[in-house]
């Protein structure tokens, strides 16, 4: 798999070129966007209208209004009119606030069949706007693999073929960094977006966004995980985008009132060196500071899900990442972030697959991907998880997805639904290494039960009932998917409020949109229904906003200011909200305030569940969730909890003197399935919607999006 | 017996706040404690005897995700 960097300048071959004046940004946009159609090979501009930027903002919410112009209610992921949309927002590219680098990236997905968006870091986000572009439209399907280079110094985007035989993502951005660069300097002013082997091979592929980190002297990559992004780049036989921009100062969005994000950014900059190291540590182990915190609370998805919590949870600490990745460096995935927490482990040897014996530098883990490459398959192995983590990166898979459906596999191989005739030999159990880091490599590569295991949870209960017998009520209670995404890793059984924040997430059950388990199951802070719903209004608009703008949620609150556990709302963070006003402001020149803030987000929001609806989804019964996500499936996680348990049964009146175990499961699934109920009721009612989800009319008039078409998608359902 | 956070827990004679939250395992770094409605700051936890019938708040200042 190696590839030279003169194979690759001499091989370009131009397709369609399209020469322009980049566009001069004004108060964070640039007023236009640039559309390329694969199958024609044609590149051109249009223009962003006033109506976007008032009702759908950007970020996001552009990705969803372009998809919602380029698709039908018939559209498939593999259409060639599925579009994948990347933008930055409005915000985006500001370097005075930590967190401003973020790409918005939005397709229809394999996996759902819906929409799908993912929120990712790396420089191509704000190069590409600040090269003249609001956002990037990708549609049709080239016949032969192609490379996107828009070259936003000479003004110049060319569509293009290049010799690139690799599937190693990680080989792609180094290769094509160095190749367009035009000195060592000038690799800092390039960003790839590309992925690898897995993305052609499975439907979980996802998109790594680079940047050139030149302390280390390396290629860094983050990644647009969800919803197999990925896959439908391979399917429109993109190799790659590159964009080029070298004019980077802390001005390039042009904005309305530079004082006013200064002012706002030294505040949080001076709370982040003062009181990180006493918080979260975010800068020296990034969102891997809650490994420790989840075992301790019952939170670590163990074994599929199962459980919360193990005595081995020790080996894979928050303490243990700490001594993994290289500290005292820079670590932000945009300039200025001083919260500084996309880590990374340097010098890791791995033992495994294509490049074995070679030392790489692996970006993170971070949270999720540590329990979900490591716990979730009963493996405390802190070097196993650094070496899956980089291989689901160069192979271009969705480290999440990967995880949730192998643990769902490991209990399906224990549960006797598989066997090793059917697996080519792979012994699945819970814990053991070997055969799990071999079924990542036919994940990646194509190759064995790899390519019925890429077909996602979904699918695989499909075959897995129909070919191998499997009860297909049992498959749906442990197959941790809603909508047809795997399910993030925290244990929501506890928290009723999670559960509704997974399960009602337009997307699937991604964390975020509401991550309340807290607030909820620890603080019980939100005890009534009316109370969850409100959260459950509240969290999503308001997490909704940072994909609007190009922005990265964790400095919102993985920081608190002083003073602020003093305040009644401190879970807000309502500080930090105010600079979020500001800075946006500042930017904008507008003068919004923190209810216009949450409006901007309902807009966006609400047009997306429409856009479900329009798909065929978006209803009550899409937003059912498994019952492991709830409650206890089996008798050995009831009574791995039975103390628990059985005292929230007495609590609930029930006499389980001489009840068994399945007696008690049963009426604790009869009641938690209620509950669920109950709560889907009380949060369609406080966002303005339908008992069946749809939002209603006056709903969207209330938001001025009662454009005639999206009117016309909800009419059907009323 | 206490309540913290709305849920009873058992009373131990002399129990400190830092006590307590060994018990429930609550082993966060940022969690707001308020007895009674006061405000008991973290310099206070090992040596604060929380009253026998006390309304405890333990306060997880976590959103993360």
């Amino acid at each position: 798999m190696t590839i030279s960097v003169e194979d690759v300048r001499t091989s370009r071959k131009v397709l369609a070129e399209m020469d322009y004046t980049p566009a001069k940004i004004d108060k964070g946009y640039a007023g236009q966007s640039l559309y390329v159609n694969l199958s024609e090979a044609r590149i051109e501009p249009k223009t962003v209208t006033q109506e976007m930027k008032d009702i759908f903002t950007g970020g996001k919410g552009f990705g969803l209004r372009y998809l919602w112009q380029a698709v039908t209610p018939d559209t498939k992921w593999n259409d060639p009119e599925n579009e994948i949309v990347i933008s930055a927002g409005p915000i985006g590219g500001i370097t005075q606030y930590p967190g401003s680098g973020k790409s918005l990236v939005v397709t229809l997905s394999p996996t759902t069949g819906s929409v799908i968006d993912s929120n990712v870091g790396g420089y191509f986000g704000p190069y590409l706007k600040f090269s003249g572009w609001d956002a990037l439209e990708l549609q049709g399907k080239s016949d032969k693999d192609v490379v996107l280079y828009i070259d936003g110094d000479k003004g110049k985007v060319t569509l293009e073929e290049i010799e690139l035989e690799t599937g190693a993502s990680h080989l792609i951005s180094e290769v094509l960094t160095e190749a367009f660069a035009e000195s060592e300097e000038d690799k800092q002013h390039i960003s790839v977006v590309s992925t690898g082997s897995g993305a052609d091979n499975t439907l979980i592929g996802m998109l790594n966004f680079s940047w050139y980190d030149p302390r280390r002297q390396v290629v860094r990559m983050k990644q647009a995980g969800r919803g197999g992004i990925g896959t439908v780049f391979r399917d429109k036989k993109l190799k790659a985008l590159v964009v080029r921009f070298s004019g980077l100062t802390g001005k390039n969005n042009n904005p309305a009132d530079f004082g006013k994000i200064q002012r706002a950014g030294v505040k949080i900059h001076r709370e982040i060196n003062k009181f990180d190291d006493v918080q979260c540590r975010m800068r020296q182990v990034g969102t891997a500071n809650l490994m420790t915190v989840m075992n301790d609370y019952d939170l670590l998805p163990v074994m599929n899900f199962k459980y919360g919590s193990h005595p081995e949870g020790k080996k894979i600490s928050t303490e243990v990442f700490i001594s993994k990745f290289t500290q005292n460096v820079y670590d932000g995935c945009w300039y200025g972030c001083s919260m500084s927490c996309c880590k990374a482990v340097d010098g890791f040897e791995l033992k495994t697959g294509p490049f074995k014996g070679e030392k790489v530098v692996v970006d993170g883990p971070e949270y999720e991907n540590a329990a979900a490459l490591g716990s979730n398959w009963g493996i405390f192995d802190p070097d196993f998880i650094i070496e899956a983590n980089f291989y689901c990166d160069t192979y271009g898979i969705d480290t999440i997805s990967t995880g949730t459906m192998v643990a769902f596999i490991m209990e399906c191989y224990e549960k006797g639904i598989l066997n090793k005739e059917i697996t080519g030999g792979l012994e699945l159990n819970f814990g053991n290494k070997e055969a799990a880091m071999e079924l990542l490599h036919q994940l990646g590569q194509g190759k064995g039960f790899g390519k019925i295991a890429g077909l996602a949870i979904r699918r695989m209960k499909k075959v897995f009932a129909e070919e191998y017998g499997a009860d297909s009520n049992f498959l749906q209670d442990i197959g941790m998917e809603a909508k047809g995404l795997e399910y993030s890793e925290y244990l929501s059984k506890e928290s009723l409020a999670q559960q509704g924040g997974f399960g009602l997430a337009n997307k699937g059950p991604q964390h975020d949109e509401a991550w309340l388990i807290f607030m909820d199951m620890v603080n019980n802070q939100i005890p009534t229904f009316e109370d969850k719903a409100e959260a459950l209004h509240y969290f999503p608009m308001f997490r909704t906003w940072f994909g609007l703008q190009g922005l990265c949620k964790l400095p919102w609150n993985d920081i608190e200011p002083e003073g602020n556990k003093q305040l009644e709302e401190a879970n807000k963070v309502p500080e930090h909200v105010q600079n979020y006003v500001d800075i946006y402001n500042g930017v904008t020149g507008k003068n919004i305030d923190k209810e216009e803030l949450i409006r901007q987000s309902e807009r966006v929001y609400n047009f997306q569940r429409v856009f479900n609806l329009r798909l065929g989804f978006g209803r009550r019964e899409h937003d059912r969730v498994p019952y492991r996500s709830q409650g206890p499936v089996t008798a050995e996680e009831y009574e791995s909890r039975q103390e628990r348990y059985d005292g929230q049964l007495k609590e609930l009146g029930f006499d389980i003197e001489g009840m068994s175990t399945e007696d008690k499961m049963k009426v604790m699934r009869k009641h938690r399935e209620d509950m669920y109920e109950k709560l889907i009721d009380a949060v369609y009612l406080r966002r303005g919607w339908t008992n069946d989800g749809v939002p209603k009319l006056e709903t969207l008039k209330a938001l001025g999006i009662d454009f005639p078409e999206v009117v016309d998608v909800v009419k059907k359902h009323l | 017996m206490i309540l913290v956070n709305g849920k009873e827990v058992g009373y131990e004679d002399g129990m400190t706040v830092k006590r307590l939250l060994e018990k429930l395992n609550y082993t966060f770094p940022m969690i707001i404690v308020r007895v009674n409605g006061k405000l008991v700051s973290k310099e206070e936890w090992e040596t604060f005897v929380i009253p026998p019938d006390a309304k405890v708040q333990a306060l997880h200042q976590i959103a993360g995700g």
